[in-house]
């Protein structure tokens, strides 16, 4: 994963609350074994009419949007399905940070894994910036080190948990940091009792 | 000793590493088609291997066909997805329930199932319906595929510690009030984030009451009110329903589990971050006429104004949600009516569940313009219920009777209710979407969409003749 430090581009606003990943990607797209290549159905169901065209009416459609970096969204986004999916297509389409009251906690934990900052302030203050992101031409910088969202006439402190902060800004593999604690891992596994289940019954 | 929770004691006892976030280890992963090819990837890229592929057991589900299996899967997207699963497994010696093993069904109907869930264990899958396993007294949640991908390298997932909430259901269920219901009931009283950040245990007489596969109906919806993962204290009715299961420990080994078992409950003065009162007398059948779990009404309810909603976030999701279902506000919810039923998923799709179902229709006909489909949970309870007969039951009445899998709950495979159609659902999720594009889902127990899709609209199951 690459390292996140400070994010720098224009937002879009999506302030619908309970945006769900079966929205963010819907599941037909699920069937494919990649990691990439999920950008371009992202919100399809918003995004696309019933024949597959584009609906100008949608925010992400808007030509002037096309380089933006920063979602700004509602409460509890990316609830319900587990689907990494969901960040996946997030990140291909071009965003690198998603602003919102409140986020599900699967979501967050996949964003993390990924490298898609999730940026977690008061309501009133989301929506503030979401005001201001109403203008596609509006610049915001989030600066992880310093833990600030600046943009114009707009500086908020923002709240993220530490490990998170600390693997976003290294870029670090948390499999390879885990297998070095082989000899606590070897312990564990020494002390589990005998009867726990295995698929050796099968 | 301080005292804990059941939640507090199961991850102190799979704590490798304490630091914060902690390292736990996870006694069993569940694997399915969808979330895990990339993981598989991931991990042969970075020349891994799986730690322990005997703590990992493989099924299909999201994807497969329910009918005409014979023939394999047509759809050549869905096969390439169900074959990665299976070279992946075969490469890293893992056990597969394929599609035509007579144990394949939903990963979370089959697990319990085999015996492989069992009380106080961790237990992750790259699915947020995991939390079904917390029936057992398990601590059991959904991760992505890159956790999936560090527990198949470690065994091991690294989560920060979530607050616990207690909720006590006090009295016991009303009859034809079902735990479909109650959990129903629970979401739509803390609301669809209400339980974020938190282990939810459910407490109280009528959770007691409940069999173990309407406590896996419980658990199963914790993650539709936000919960990280939702569980029940394991009891005599959790001991009797593993004991002689396939992967259930037998002879001297049973003996020392059940004592270890015994010890899994939340002590008396355990201190909660957060306690929520339900009063199971006040809850009645309900029917979902928005698009989250949370937007629901009882049986004998209309759908509501928006404009009675305070919070304008909710008043606003709710205009959008008439919207979409394309229903006005005051009109009886037994006035809606529906052309689809689905009866199944991970939810509501096991024996129990198709027994109630039955019972409600035996003897009588799907209305004409409904089409109604069961889906069992598994292959096994497919064969148990042809044992006992209600497969005929539901094809005299006019339902079809597939094989198992996760079909219409998210539509995955050919199973896909059409644009505009309204479907009675037992499932969990009624997203825009969800069951198809612009398909309508309303959530129902099983007996609310059997008795509805006799009806050809919702009707209260308690008057039902």
């Amino acid at each position: 994963m690459k390292p996140v430090k400070t994010i720098t581009g224009s937002m879009v606003p999506l302030m619908r609350s309970d945006v769900d990943t079966d929205q963010i990607i819907p599941q037909q797209f699920l069937k494919r074994i990649e990691r990439t290549g999920y950008g371009e159905f992202l919100f399809d169901s918003w995004a696309r009419d019933e024949e597959g065209e584009l609906r100008p009416d949608f925010v992400l459609n808007e030509p002037a949007r096309a380089n933006a970096s920063v979602l700004v969204a509602g409460r509890n986004f990316g609830c319900g399905s587990s689907r990494e999916h969901a960040v996946w297509a997030l990140h291909d389409w071009g965003f690198e940070a998603v602003v919102a009251p409140s986020f599900a906690d699967i979501f967050r934990n996949n964003a993390i894994n990924v490298g898609l900052l999730p940026v977690e302030l008061d309501e009133t203050i989301v929506n503030r910036l979401a005001g201001l992101a109403a203008s596609p031409q509006e610049t915001v910088v989030i600066d992880l080190e310093n833990l600030k969202v600046v943009a114009d006439g707009f500086d908020e402190t923002f709240r993220i948990d530490e490990n998170a902060r600390n693997r976003l800004l290294q870029g670090l593999d948390p499999i390879s940091e885990t297998l070095q604690l082989e000899s606590d891992l070897k312990d564990y596994e020494a002390r589990r009792p005998g009867w726990l289940p295995t698929t050796a019954s099968f | 000793m301080s005292s804990g929770t059941l939640f507090d004691k199961i991850w102190n006892q799979h704590t490798v590493d304490d630091s914060d976030p902690a390292l736990l280890f996870v006694d069993l992963h569940l694997v399915h088609e969808v979330t895990s090819a990339q993981a598989f990837s991931g991990l042969e890229l970075a020349n891994r291997t799986v730690r322990h592929p005997e703590l990992t057991l493989a099924t299909v589900d999201h994807a497969v066909p329910t009918t005409g299996r014979g023939l394999g899967i047509r759809d050549p997207l869905a096969k390439k997805q169900v074959d990665a699963l299976k070279d992946n497994c075969a490469r890293h010696g893992v056990q597969l329930f394929g599609l035509n093993d007579p144990r394949q069904g939903i990963v979370h109907v089959v697990g319990p199932e085999q015996g492989m869930t069992q009380p106080g264990m961790v237990i992750v899958c790259g699915d947020s319906h995991t939390s079904t396993h917390g029936a057992f007294g398990a601590l059991a949640f959904g991760v992505g595929t890159s956790e999936v991908e560090h527990v198949l390298a470690t065994q091991t997932i690294r989560q920060k510690k979530p607050k616990s909430m207690a909720i006590e259901v006090d009295g016991d269920l009303p009859p034809g009030v079902t735990a479909k219901d109650l959990i129903l009931g629970i979401i739509s009283s803390i609301g669809v984030a209400g339980g974020q950040g938190h282990v939810i245990e459910y407490r109280g007489e009528a959770v007691r009451n409940l069999s173990m596969e309407e406590r896996m109906t419980v658990c199963n919806m914790s993650i539709e009110g936000g919960a990280r993962a939702g569980m029940i204290a394991p009891d005599e009715t959790t001991f009797a329903y593993l004991k002689g299961r396939p992967a259930a420990p037998q002879g001297s080994a049973w003996d020392d589990a059940l004592e270890h078992w015994r010890t899994l409950r939340s002590d008396e003065d355990a201190q909660f971050d957060a306690v929520r009162h339900l009063a199971a007398t006040d809850l009645e059948p309900y029917v979902t006429w928005g698009v989250n779990p949370a937007q629901s009404s009882a049986v004998t309810g209309s759908v509501p104004d928006p404009s009675s909603f305070s919070d304008p976030a909710i008043r606003e999701a709710a205009e959008r949600a008439l919207e979409y279902m394309a229903l006005t506000p005051g009109t009886a919810i037994t006035d809606i009516p529906i052309e689809h039923v689905f009866l199944g998923s991970c939810t509501n799709a096991r024996i129990e569940d198709l027994r109630a179902a039955a019972s409600v229709i035996a003897g009588k006909r799907v209305i004409d313009r409904v089409s109604a489909v069961v889906v069992p949970g598994s292959m096994q309870v497919k064969v148990q219920a042809e044992q006992e007969g209600l497969d005929r039951i539901f094809t005299d009445a006019g339902f079809e009777w597939r094989d198992a899998g996760c079909s219409s709950c998210l539509a995955m495979n050919d199973d896909v209710i059409p644009a505009g159609a309204r479907c009675a659902s037992t499932s969990n999720r009624n997203y825009e979407g969800r069951q198809g594009r612009n398909a309508r889902t309303h959530l129902v127990s099983p007996a609310m969409a059997a008795a509805s899709a006799v009806a050809g609209h919702f009707v209260d199951v308690r008057e039902w003749s």
